[in-house]
């Protein structure tokens, strides 16, 4: 009688040995790593080079003069102001909004949860459609909310197309689209928040304002973190709802960063002073993102010690 | 095929039978008059390979990179014929225009050989040429073996075709002797007035003949739009809001975007005092009888207000109007045409065109027979076929205008319209001046408008500005 085991060829075992094995686990970062590192640096390269398309033979080296200009280009500082301000009016709206949604709909029940989900459409729609239909809506001529808007008495309203509201209008549309993400984010750190804190609160009679500002906020602090720094980024690197609606006009309104170093690359075909604004732009994006994690850890080693 | 129609046809190409001759013996047979122009394309099509050998290239294939537009319509519609006269095949990918030149771009400045040939503007290859991108046809055109003897170079309107060719020195005039030929027009566009002539009637309110009249008239049509408004013109923030309307008045009062000195050099030339009194008058157009969102408006805005009956008229491409006089629109069949000159003064209009061609990408793998299908999708037959049949519409070639069957076609539909290209055609030209940062000041240019508008910034002083910012990036580039 022979059994399965021996009526079947042995299979080989590939053995690695112990000393390249760290290498061949770590192979697939190292992989995604030069994927992303090669046109980044491709990028660094091009920010230090004189490099329009359209002039092929004036490309040279120019060392930082890209950058160097920046400081005397009233354009730069306009698009830097332009971008912290719509980076800032959106994450702060957003997370006001954001909070107080979560907070009205903390309690678990059918209709909450219902209302949660529903509430996440705009987050399912692309951005650029989305702009697409709020320029529609805003159309001075048949949108709904211009007549909404000439309802209540106001006349004239004319939205992404007037420099004194264009940045309004686009900060409405993110709002639109990213609040849910905030919302979506904080009612998931509300709900799983130990209840014992709240329970001892209740029945110590503490005042609900209280509750909010000295145990719910504090110990939500990470999440509203989290929520911040991914909102603050994106909101940092804005191109498609400002592009469809208004291409960064009128005049020199909306001209955040994406929007100009895509105008750049595409149009004007300067390579050079696109990478450059990039460039900027990753800087900022890291510097960012280093405060907010470091603050994030900060406060986990903290919330830890404390438990 | 029909073998009587055939004989019929071939009659008529051979010249042995009148036009008026075949469209009546057709009609015996039981032809429809579009039936018989798809026989009668065919016809032309074996007419032309009688005297050079379009099988050359039998058995290649051709990639393309089309926008969508009529134009391509034209093109696809008619692909049969090209495949038929020279055993070649053709693939095609066709993008919508918002995202088409990103494609372009991306595709030449990354040397890919995936396309062969392209549409593009003349604009464009002010870009692609110097960069490498596309290849100067003057070879093909010039070499009698690889150029079909009827492709009839002649017959191409002068302005069009020259500006077409430039010989790469920013600043140098287009169609100069040693200019190359970046691309060759299938159909072009100019910017004219298209009015909706039942406003006009109904409310006794004449066409402008110039800058002046144009603005009471707008202000007057806006008056009885019943909330829409009285003049389209482009606004948004691109080099698209000054190349129609815009400009065409413009150089109507000689004015230029840049002024060329002795040694080459290049200086802005928008802050002189008749530009600052146009640029004043073209403001306050916009600001009293303009769309209340002007700054978001391209094209598209333009035209389809225009044919909602939104707005009293459009300064703009005058295909645009031709496209919204068709079914489908609110005011189909209402519109009209008029030529416009903006200057009194001056002799005749002058509108700037913007110009559908087509160019041979530098990294095509068989350019020889890439060329075979550039003759042919910009001969005359072709020009001729989508022009009758399709809407082809401004055709490029003389021959194509002189045609009785496609004067009649726009005569029937389109008041005034072949008036208007006959007043026009002769000064029809591209008035910007060549150089590599075309897109840049353009851009910038309408930027500086959007500010005017909004009253952000005085014209005088916004006028100066612009030029300052010009200069400045034109010494930057080493172009000034």
């Amino acid at each position: 009688m022979t059994t399965a085991a021996t009526d079947q060829p042995r299979r080989r075992r590939f053995r690695v040995s112990r000393r390249v094995l760290p290498y061949l686990l770590s192979l697939p970062a190292l992989l995604t790593c030069i994927g992303i590192l090669i046109p980044f640096l491709t990028a660094v390269i091009y920010s230090l080079q004189r490099y329009r398309l359209s002039q092929p033979w004036a490309r040279k080296f120019n060392w930082g003069e890209n950058y160097l200009n920046f400081f005397t280009d009233p354009a730069f500082w306009n698009t830097l102001k332009v971008s912290v301000t719509y980076a800032f009016l959106t994450v702060t709206v957003e997370l006001l909004l954001g909070l107080g949604i979560a907070l009205l709909l903390q309690k678990r029940n059918r209709t909450n949860n219902f209302i949660s989900i529903m509430l996440l459409m705009p987050l399912m729609t692309a951005p650029a459609l989305a702009a697409l239909m709020w320029k529609l809506m805003t159309n001075p001529g048949f949108g709904i909310l211009s007549y909404f808007a000439t309802l209540l008495g106001i006349q004239d309203f004319n939205w992404a197309s007037d420099p004194q509201t264009a940045m309004l209008t686009v900060v409405i549309v993110d709002v639109w689209v990213y609040t849910p993400f905030i919302m979506i984010l904080l009612l998931a750190g509300l709900r799983s928040l130990p209840p014992q804190p709240f329970e001892a609160a209740a029945l110590d009679g503490v005042p609900r304002w209280f509750v909010f500002w000295r145990i719910t906020l504090p110990m939500l602090t990470p999440f509203l973190l989290t929520a911040t720094l991914f909102r603050v980024i994106e909101s940092i690197q804005q191109f498609d709802i400002i592009y469809a609606m208004t291409q960064g006009g009128p005049g020199d309104t909306l001209t955040v960063f994406q929007v100009e170093a895509y105008l750049n690359f595409f149009q004007s075909t300067n390579v050079g002073r696109s990478a450059a604004l990039l460039m900027i732009l990753w800087a900022i994006t890291y510097v960012l993102s280093n405060i907010f994690i470091k603050n994030w850890l900060r406060l986990r080693e903290k919330q830890r010690g404390n438990a | 095929m029909y073998e009587k129609e055939k004989d019929l046809i071939d009659a008529y190409i051979r010249g042995s039978v009148s036009r008026r001759g075949m469209i009546k013996g057709l009609g015996a047979l039981g032809l429809s008059t579009a039936a018989a122009s798809v026989l009668l394309n065919a016809s032309a099509t074996r007419a032309l390979a009688a005297d050079f050998d379009w099988k050359a290239h039998a058995g290649k294939t051709v990639k393309l990179l089309l926008n969508k537009h009529p134009y391509t319509d034209a093109m696809i519609a008619n692909i049969e014929n090209f495949k038929s006269l020279t055993g070649m095949d053709v693939v095609y990918d066709v993008f919508p225009e918002d995202v088409y030149f990103d494609k372009v771009t991306a595709a030449l400045s990354s040397g890919s050989s995936e396309y062969d040939a392209f549409m593009t503007g003349a604009y464009m290859t002010w870009t692609y040429g110097p960069a490498g991108w596309c290849e100067d046809l003057s070879q093909w055109v010039k070499d009698p073996a690889k150029t079909n003897p009827l492709y009839a170079w002649d017959d191409f309107l002068p302005g069009v075709i020259k500006s077409c060719a430039w010989n790469g020195v920013p600043g140098g005039a287009l169609g100069s002797d040693d200019a190359k030929q970046w691309c060759i027009p299938m159909a072009y566009e100019q910017n004219n007035l298209t009015y909706n002539k039942r406003v006009f009637d109904a409310n006794g309110i004449a066409v402008p003949t110039n800058l002046d009249e144009l603005l009471d008239t707008a202000a007057k049509a806006k008056s009885v739009m019943n909330g829409g408004y009285g003049i389209g013109v482009r606004g948004s923030r691109s080099w698209a809001t000054i190349h129609p309307g815009f400009l065409s008045g413009y150089a109507n009062f000689d004015q230029k975007d840049l002024n060329i000195d002795a040694d080459g050099k290049l200086s802005a030339a928008m802050n002189t005092d008749v530009s600052k009194e146009y640029h004043t008058k073209w403001v306050k157009m916009i600001q009293d009888s303009g769309a209340p969102d002007w700054s978001t408006h391209t094209w598209y805005q333009v035209g389809t207000d225009v044919g909602a009956g939104k707005s009293a008229m459009m300064f703009d491409a005058d295909i645009l109007g031709y496209f919204m006089n068709g079914t489908g629109n609110a005011e189909a069949g209402n519109l009209a045409f008029s030529a416009f000159k903006a200057n009194s003064a001056a002799a005749a209009p002058t509108p700037n065109i913007w110009i559908w061609s087509m160019a041979m990408s530098s990294f095509s793998a068989d350019k020889d027979a890439t060329w075979y299908f550039l003759q042919w999708v910009t001969g005359p037959e072709h020009d001729l076929f989508g022009a009758q049949t399709m809407d082809l519409v401004n055709p490029a070639r003389a021959s194509v205008w002189a045609d009785g069957a496609f004067r009649d076609k726009l005569s029937k539909s389109y008041s005034g319209y072949v008036e208007m290209h006959d007043a026009s055609a002769p000064g029809a030209s591209i008035k910007f001046t060549p150089q590599p940062l075309f897109f840049d000041l353009t851009t910038e240019w309408a930027a500086t408008l959007q500010k005017m508008v909004a009253k952000e910034v005085p014209v005088d002083e916004g006028l100066d500005m612009l030029a300052e910012s010009v200069n400045g990036q034109l010494k930057e580039a080493g172009l000034g």
